[in-house]
């Protein structure tokens, strides 16, 4: 371990790295800032630039970009009350009370803190459990990867918000479907392109992210300009006050930081969970624990229910990077985005990454602990002028926004054809957007979609075409178990709420 | 049963999936592999159930989360009129090149996203876009075809 570290670190400390990392959380911070926009889009930006640097520096800069990103969006989560991603709406329920109080730049400093501390300490934990993750998954066989994708996708599904899981599964499936266009990954033999020769090589992963993302989220912000429920309410950004946190507020973050940290983590190692639930937690279990008096202040702006959500959705972060490290399946919609783009790379993430590419695999995890530093000194004293970026025009910021989702399609293939196929995906996702269907799932499914498929071939082609592989192994059943569970129990809190 | 958009969509995605299942039968496979436990239409399949299977639910079930849009207060015809300036910046960036496509582009969307700052309309779209014509051509070595320049000799 001891020289994966080191070759991490020689990776991640050359120049071009360490700049790739500031870069990234710089426009990380910018983007994630701007409310709708969150660390998909953000990363789905930069996929195109990456595709010029080797996959380390690449996935370097997307981490970052993520970081960055979530870290912005706690910015616009406190002095707008307009969470820039949904994993920084429990930020929001102290942070703009705070900054209501006149407190905007202490509740910036602690969530910069916060925000530092709970990466950092999970960036740990992930140092430590990915070896040991990496080990046990090399038992995992065909069946377990099969039923480990269904359960991510379930579990995405699930979590992506209350009372929308058939939503969610509808666009599970579309997203397979989408997967399934071109040729057949064995035999060449081409599927849904009805003869169109620009379909034949499927369906670029960047065109469905750009355009499920980048784009429709254009599209959605002038298409609800108007609308009085989307217009947020706006703290003068001109009086942030100190950014000093006293001692007293300093001891209660300690208590805080190290139990949301853990939280975040392992809600984010979890397949389909993510920043969002992991903060929410946090922020729950942080209220039952404090004292009767600090409790009376929660929703008021208490500083435990700052550093909770932050520090857990930071963590949960660090987290996600352990199921798509270690077994190649994403732990969020975000690092769905980022498998893919290693798969363009022509890196498989999995079990072995470690052992065939250990500088990729160190690389990023040290990148994890820089990343952090650089958020915080790039935060902290840079936070009045950040918050400036939020007066940002949107007459502006759409155009520029669709401008660098074309182009990026546009460099990649130099083919109008897939400007009009994202166009046209963008146009449905903004329409399914208006009734809340989800899009983070849609993307994890078209990321696993080829590799479920690899998986279900070899399991029926070793099994004879038996269907028992799914319960022969232990670990299959077990796996499986979970999935049917979290269904069962989803369509009847449906039934339920009804009657 | 309510009727909302919500179970129209539904609907939309269920006659999708079954015309998605009837072309996945249709997918021709080697005359080898046709009963094999596994070949090209397999998933495909199995994908088109699961389609009807979701959808279908979603019609039947019902539907506690109604979401209600406002149609009044969104701005289609904004929206519209960005979406047309993509297709047409789609259909003649082969043909007249980058840099002038995207350009105009930028300066169309801004005009019509209601901005008037000429100078700034001007320095968004035409500067920076050969600022980023330059990152991409020139330093990250991405070649650009541009009838456009080519034609004025900018480029070679």
């Amino acid at each position: 371990m001891i020289e994966g570290i080191l070759i991490g670190l020689t990776t991640a400390l050359t120049f071009q790295n360490i700049l790739m990392v500031m870069v990234g959380c710089f426009f990380g911070t910018i983007i994630g800032m701007l409310p709708g926009l969150g660390p998909m889009t953000a990363i789905a930006l930069m996929i195109p630039i990456t595709y010029g640097f080797d996959p380390a520096t690449g996935l370097i800069l997307m981490a970052g970009v993520y970081y960055g990103a979530v870290f912005g969006g706690s910015t616009s989560s406190i002095l707008l009350n307009a969470p820039g991603v949904p994993g920084t709406v429990a930020t929001s329920f102290d942070g703009y009370p705070m900054a209501q109080q006149g407190k905007a730049g202490k509740a910036l400093a602690i969530a910069a803190w916060s925000s530092f501390a709970g990466g950092t300490l999970s960036a740990i934990y992930l140092l430590f459990m990915a070896p040991s993750l990496s080990k046990v998954s090399l038992s995992f066989r065909s069946p377990d990867y099969f039923a480990l994708m269904i359960l991510g996708l379930t579990a995405i599904a699930a979590f992506s918000s209350k009372g929308q899981f058939l939503k969610a599964m509808m666009m599970v499936v579309l997203g397979l479907m989408l997967a399934s266009v071109g040729q057949d990954s064995l035999s060449d033999i081409t599927r849904f392109t009805f003869d169109n020769m620009n379909l034949t090589d499927g369906i670029s992963f960047v065109l469905v992210v750009m355009a499920t993302f980048a784009m429709s989220e254009a599209l959605t912000i002038i298409l609800k300009r108007n609308d009085p429920t989307s217009a947020a309410k706006q703290v003068s950004l001109t009086e942030l006050g100190s950014i000093k946190i006293n001692k007293e507020e300093r001891t209660k973050m300690y208590k805080t930081i190290p139990r949301s940290s853990v939280i975040g983590f392992l809600i984010g190692v979890l397949p389909g969970a993510g920043a969002t639930i992991a903060s929410f937690l946090a922020y729950g279990m942080e209220r039952n624990v404090v004292s009767d008096e600090e409790k009376e202040k929660f929703g008021k702006g208490s500083v435990n229910g700052l550093s909770a959500p932050e520090t857990a959705n930071n963590a949960a972060c660090s987290g996600s990077f352990v199921p798509m490290l270690t077994l190649g399946i994403p732990g969020s919609g975000t690092t769905a985005v980022m498998l893919g783009a290693l798969l363009g790379f022509g890196v498989q993430p999995g079990p072995r990454l470690y052992m065939t590419n250990p500088e990729i695999f160190w690389s990023i995890i040290m990148s994890m602990y820089i990343g952090m530093v650089i958020l915080l000194i790039l935060n902290l004293p840079l936070i009045p002028y950040i918050a400036r970026i939020l007066a940002v025009p949107k007459n502006y910021l759409i155009p520029l926004i669709l401008f660098f989702s074309v182009t990026g399609i546009y460099v990649m293939s130099f083919n109008n054809f897939d400007i009009y196929l994202m166009i046209g995906i963008a146009v449905v996702a903004t329409f399914l957007r208006l009734y809340d269907f989800p899009m983070p799932p849609l993307i994890l499914a078209f990321v696993l979609g080829g590799l479920m498929e690899e998986n279900l071939r070899r399991s029926l082609l070793l099994s004879n075409g038996s269907w028992e592989f799914l319960w022969d192994r232990t670990l299959t059943a077990c796996i499986l178990a979970t999935t049917i569970l979290i269904v069962v129990w989803h369509i009847y809190k449906t039934f339920k709420k009804k009657n | 049963m309510n009727i909302n958009t919500t179970k129209i969509i539904s609907l939309l995605f269920f006659i999708f999936s079954a015309f998605y299942l009837y072309t996945a039968y249709q997918i021709q496979v080697f005359a080898f592999d046709e009963n094999a436990p596994f070949n090209a239409r397999t998933f495909p399949i199995y994908l088109g159930y699961a389609g009807l299977f979701f959808s279908g639910l979603k019609l039947i079930l019902p539907d506690p989360n109604t979401i209600k849009v406002d149609h009044k207060n969104l701005e289609y015809k904004k929206t519209g009129i960005l979406i047309l300036i993509a297709i047409i910046y789609g259909a003649t960036i082969l043909k007249v090149g980058y840099f002038l496509t995207t350009s105009l582009f930028l300066f169309a969307s801004y005009y019509f996203l209601g901005e008037r700052r000429w100078i700034l309309m001007f320095l968004l779209s035409f500067p920076f876009v050969a600022a980023f014509m330059y990152l991409l051509h020139g330093i990250l070595d991405i070649y650009l075809r541009d009838p456009f320049l080519q034609s004025i000799g900018v480029m070679g």
